[in-house]
């Protein structure tokens, strides 16, 4: 039920955004979620955003698994 | 954006199961508290990744299958009511009560509806103010900033005929409820959504008053295979703390704006759980300024009591102690196209996820 899918912001307009899931355009309420802004990467639950997506961190984790993967060759 | 490729790859995933099997040598208890991951788990065939010294343990992580039956009686008699309706998220449709689901009850003509979010049932209320709305507050803190956000927006609009029957829940009671019970576990795959929201101060007290790991973890392959690691980690090197692998969602305050306005409009209330009974403060309702929100101040409920269905294992499965399988209605009696249990209703559920991806027998 905690399912979470992301989205892509597409335009904002008061406390609502429209994105984009997978092509698919959604309307989603803002109202928990602040400094969201076009072209973020925001997760989606039940309506709401509740957290964008932090480009640079999904980026480390992979990183992490690629060094160990490099440390066991 | 698309790093799909990136967490599901397998020579990822076999330097991790690598580094497992190498540090895994005494027999590791991990359990599970996210349906998403009990899901995810099942799907990804985790548990066949990893040596035998490690059990994953399917927790109390699914709101649809920790709720009672007693609610969903609560909700079939509102639906009965003149001129009430009652909103629901979809998740919830399929689970019985006593005698009926809500979905048996609709289609007998009682109004039920599914929305979307809980700004539908809102609108709904705008549109019908001859009807009293009744939105199902159901989730954990994952699910309970819409609500309150939806409390908060009918109050500002001067929205009347909107209440919420709740029936959230918070996350920390359970996960100390089943350390209280005794159920030996080594470390906590802790909810990845639910800290979305609330940061990871909560994990604290499991840390520092019971010595148990706790590891914040996303639902890909890799993003479970990196948690165990890390608890894995934590356990060889005897020093349990509280760490994030779902860092490009999760941050350690969570989101500030949702505990906000979920401070705003609940306050905590005792809250049954299956398989747990009623535990102190594990719930929400809306506080004394949003009563006139609150569908238990707004109609009078009868009492419903909490009856289990006979042969049904959903509370010791909630609890890691029974898997689906042990369990004689699995399978058998119980499937998904005709649920007896709670946890054979929810795509997330441990036995619909069982069933759909080990298998009846």
């Amino acid at each position: 039920m905690c399912l979470s899918i992301p989205a892509e912001v597409l335009a904002m307009q008061g406390d609502e955004a429209e994105v984009s899931v997978n092509g698919n355009r959604l309307k989603i309420s803002l109202m928990v979620l602040k400094n969201v802004k076009p072209g973020d990467f925001v997760l989606i639950h039940s309506g709401f955003a509740i957290e964008i997506i932090n480009r640079d961190e999904a980026e480390k984790t992979l990183e992490i698994a690629r060094l160990m993967k490099a440390d066991k060759i | 954006m698309n790093w799909l490729e990136g967490y599901r790859s397998r020579e990822l995933c076999e330097a991790l199961m690598s580094e497992i099997r190498q540090l895994a040598a005494q027999p590791l208890r991990f359990m599970e508290v996210c349906g998403g991951h009990t899901m995810a788990i099942r799907k990804f065939g985790i548990p066949s990744l990893l040596p035998e010294t490690i059990s994953l343990l399917s927790g109390p992580g699914c709101p649809v299958c920790v709720t009672g039956r007693a609610f969903i009686d609560q909700a079939i008699y509102l639906s009965g009511l003149e001129e009430t309706v009652v909103c629901t998220f979809g998740d919830l449709i399929r689970v019985r009560g006593t005698d009926a689901s809500l979905e048996k009850a609709r289609a007998e003509g009682k109004q039920i509806r599914i929305v979307f979010s809980s700004l539908d049932a809102v609108e709904l209320a705008k549109k019908n103010p001859e009807k009293k709305i009744v939105f199902l507050g159901v989730g954990f803190e994952t699910t309970a900033p819409g609500t309150a956000a939806a409390i908060l927006k009918a109050n500002r609009e001067g929205v009347k005929n909107f209440s919420v029957l709740s029936a959230h829940k918070l996350m920390p009671p359970a996960m100390e409820g089943i350390i209280s019970e005794g159920i030996p576990i080594d470390g906590y795959i802790c909810p990845g959504h639910v800290s979305t929201i609330t940061g990871t101060k909560m994990y604290h007290p499991i840390v520092e008053n019971f010595g148990i790991g706790c590891v914040v973890s996303g639902f890909e392959p890799l993003d479970l295979l990196q948690s165990i690691l890390m608890l894995v980690k934590q356990v060889v090197k005897r020093k349990p703390k509280v760490e994030i692998q779902y860092s490009r969602a999760v941050k350690p305050e969570g989101n500030p704006e949702a505990q906000k306005i979920m401070r705003e409009v609940f306050e905590p209330a005792d809250e049954w759980w299956r398989g747990l009974g009623v535990l102190s403060y594990s719930g929400l309702k809306p506080n004394r300024k949003y009563r006139e929100f609150d569908t238990r101040e707004v109609f009078e409920l009868p009492d419903f009591r909490e009856i289990e269905p006979n042969g049904c294992l959903c509370g010791e499965i909630l609890k890691g102690l029974k898997t689906p399988h042990q369990c004689v209605l699995f399978g058998k009696a119980c499937t998904p196209s005709n649920p007896v249990g709670a946890c054979m209703v929810s795509s997330e559920g441990a036995c619909q996820t069982w069933y759909t991806y080990e298998g009846k027998n």
